[in-house]
């Protein structure tokens, strides 16, 4: 008997130094929560806020007493708030679908077909990557405003000059959608051609089956960003409300609604929800296509 | 393949080669939209350098949010996945909140943090209240403003933390045995292991970091437009002065669309833009050159 227990009574460590490690299991996880509580914290004074009357909000109470859920109906009906939200569903679907479309093809053809000059476009993609936003905006602000005269629609003020530069391809897009593209097996591709298939055929078929994920990632990020977006629409929509995305309607709440911090807070609120609600409904594709970003470069 | 890549052609003809071509020829002149574009020589460059006393403070206050924020977001990203790797219970949850705050649409994140901010009437500052402590102005503040610009930037850390939790959980494990038989204390592994081996991370952080401070507008924009408004509330400035308070929150790009899209200098916004591309390649240059001496690649595998 004590000839098998004493290797195992070995192994177990002594008692000072279990102890030791109990207490920096328990620094490490206290640290833990308070940063987590830290990171929270916003989330729910934004909410206990917008549960508030508004004397209260204005008060130095930090709890809502009584609770006023009546907040986020006031919050919505006293702003157009529905409107903006069908004006960025419309931005986010139209230019979502368009990226996916037109980056598809462009990331297989750089990632799977052998053609001259393509480390050259390669590059190419990476600095429009690189570009900053404000470097063509002027420019193109022009072209709008001046097509809109030609053609005599307005271009500026409607979402067109956000949606339609999406359907001409979209470099972050390309780039990660290559980095997935890289990943899939020759034979794959080469067993379709041998039966026949044109390249579009495997694009349609093969690719498009086995990149489901990257795909799903691209996809989130767009209509993330689209969602998020401020720059454009402030510059392209700020003088037609009827126009206005989420974003820029948001930005403009409180000038609308004077000093109500509670109803705002309740809009800032409403504004997050989607979110977070869309990344609990799709966790795995945004951490897959974070990490695409980032560690395969 | 011409077929496949004609889309992204035409894409980036109009809407990269076209603006950057188009955007030299402007900032030679002098355009408002209305009359035609008139040339100008090197006026608006001049100008920028010689004239404009708005543009030093804004490149020194986009420097600061750089100098600032972007280390700052580094290494609290840095803490709190080396944190999380450490932790045995509730890691998904923890990750989970961590990056949440990443996916708040910068114009709520922002909006949130001018409230939670404010003043007189903020949580944080009657929560310091509670403590005896006499909170800050925050966004009211000409020297609190960017620090609490800070502030919003660290709460949304997220994407860089899931960055760097995947490669801290990337170095090889042997590296560590290895490193603790050589008699390597946990800050000297951290030292010596950790760091080298996800130093590449850490350079795409900086990058990135480095090159979305020369872009910043929203949050700012935002944060000060609306802490604006609150002070004319109060009896203050009736009218929006460009980055509230005091020139504070005023960063290069806020400044190039107010020439561009406020005061329809197109010509000169144009100019502002050349220099803003000029400087973004040039510090990414530098920056991934310099990256040879502290990145290590470690092993065939990249």
């Amino acid at each position: 008997m004590s000839a098998v227990a004493a290797p195992l009574e070995r192994r177990r460590p002594p008692r000072a130094v279990r102890r030791r490690r109990f207490l920096i299991a328990v620094a490490d996880h206290s640290l833990l929560i308070a940063a987590a509580a830290a990171f929270l914290a916003p989330v729910v004074f934004i909410a206990l806020t917008a549960l508030m009357t508004n004397d209260q909000a204005l008060s130095a109470h930090l709890w809502p007493h009584p609770f006023r859920w009546s907040n986020f109906k006031e919050a919505i009906s006293t702003a157009p708030l529905l409107r903006w939200t069908l004006n960025t569903l419309i931005y986010a679907a139209l230019a979502t679908i368009g990226i996916l479309v037109s980056s598809i093809p462009v990331a297989y053809a750089l990632a799977k077909l052998r053609w001259r000059g393509r480390n050259a476009v390669m590059l190419v993609v990476l600095v429009a990557l690189m570009l900053p936003p404000q470097v063509s905006v002027v420019p193109l602000y022009v072209m709008w405003a001046k097509l809109g005269n030609a053609v005599g629609f307005h271009f500026v003020g409607s979402l067109w000059p956000l949606i339609i530069p999406a359907w001409l391809g979209d470099a972050f897009s390309i780039f990660l959608l290559r980095q997935f593209f890289m990943t899939i097996p020759e034979e794959y591709l080469d067993a379709a051609r041998v039966d026949g298939c044109g390249e579009l055929r495997i694009l349609t078929t093969v690719v498009l089956r086995l990149a489901k994920p990257a795909i799903a990632a691209v996809a989130l990020f767009s209509v993330l960003y689209t969602f998020n977006d401020f720059f454009l629409p402030l510059l392209y929509l700020s003088d037609n409300p009827s126009s206005w995305v989420v974003s820029l309607g948001l930005s403009q709440y409180r000038s609308l609604h004077q000093v109500q911090w509670n109803l705002t807070m309740a809009a800032t609120l409403l504004v997050m929800a989607p979110v977070i609600v869309v990344f609990f409904l799709a966790q795995r594709a945004f951490v897959e296509g974070v990490t695409l970003t980032g560690v395969k470069g | 393949m011409l077929a496949l890549m004609s889309p992204w052609i035409v894409g980036f003809l109009v809407f990269i080669a076209y603006p950057l071509v188009m955007s030299v020829y402007l900032s030679f002149t002098h355009y408002d939209l209305l009359n035609a574009p008139r040339w100008i020589g090197t006026a608006n460059y001049r100008y920028m350098f010689g004239a404009d006393d708005q543009i030093w403070p804004a490149i020194r206050n986009t420097l600061w949010i750089i100098v600032v924020g972007v280390p700052l977001q580094v290494l609290f990203a840095f803490g709190i996945s080396v944190m999380l790797t450490r932790a045995k219970h509730g890691v998904g949850f923890f990750r989970t909140v961590f990056y949440l705050p990443a996916l708040a649409p910068p114009v709520a994140a922002a909006l949130g943090f001018v409230y939670l901010l404010n003043p007189a009437t903020g949580p944080v500052n009657t929560l310091l209240g509670h403590l005896g402590i006499n909170g800050p102005l925050w966004f009211n503040d000409p020297a609190w403003a960017k620090p609490s610009l800070v502030l919003l930037s660290l709460w949304g850390v997220g994407n860089t933390m899931v960055i760097f939790l995947a490669a801290v959980l990337d170095v090889p494990r042997h590296l560590y045995e290895s490193a603790e038989l050589d008699g390597a204390g946990p800050l000297q592994r951290m030292r010596w292991v950790t760091l080298p081996s996800i130093s590449p991370v850490i350079l795409f952080a900086v990058v990135l970091g480095v090159i979305q401070g020369l872009q910043y507008f929203t949050q700012a924009y935002v944060a000060a437009t609306v802490a604006a408004g609150q002070a004319s509330q109060a009896g203050g400035t009736s009218n929006l002065e460009l980055g509230y308070p005091q020139g504070s929150t005023l960063f290069y790009p806020i400044l190039l669309y107010y020439h561009g899209f406020k005061y329809f200098d197109m010509g000169y916004a144009a100019a502002m833009a050349l220099v803003l591309l000029g400087v973004s390649f040039a510090v990414t240059l530098v920056i991934l050159v310099n990256s040879r001496r502290w990145v290590h690649y470690g092993g065939a595998v990249r």
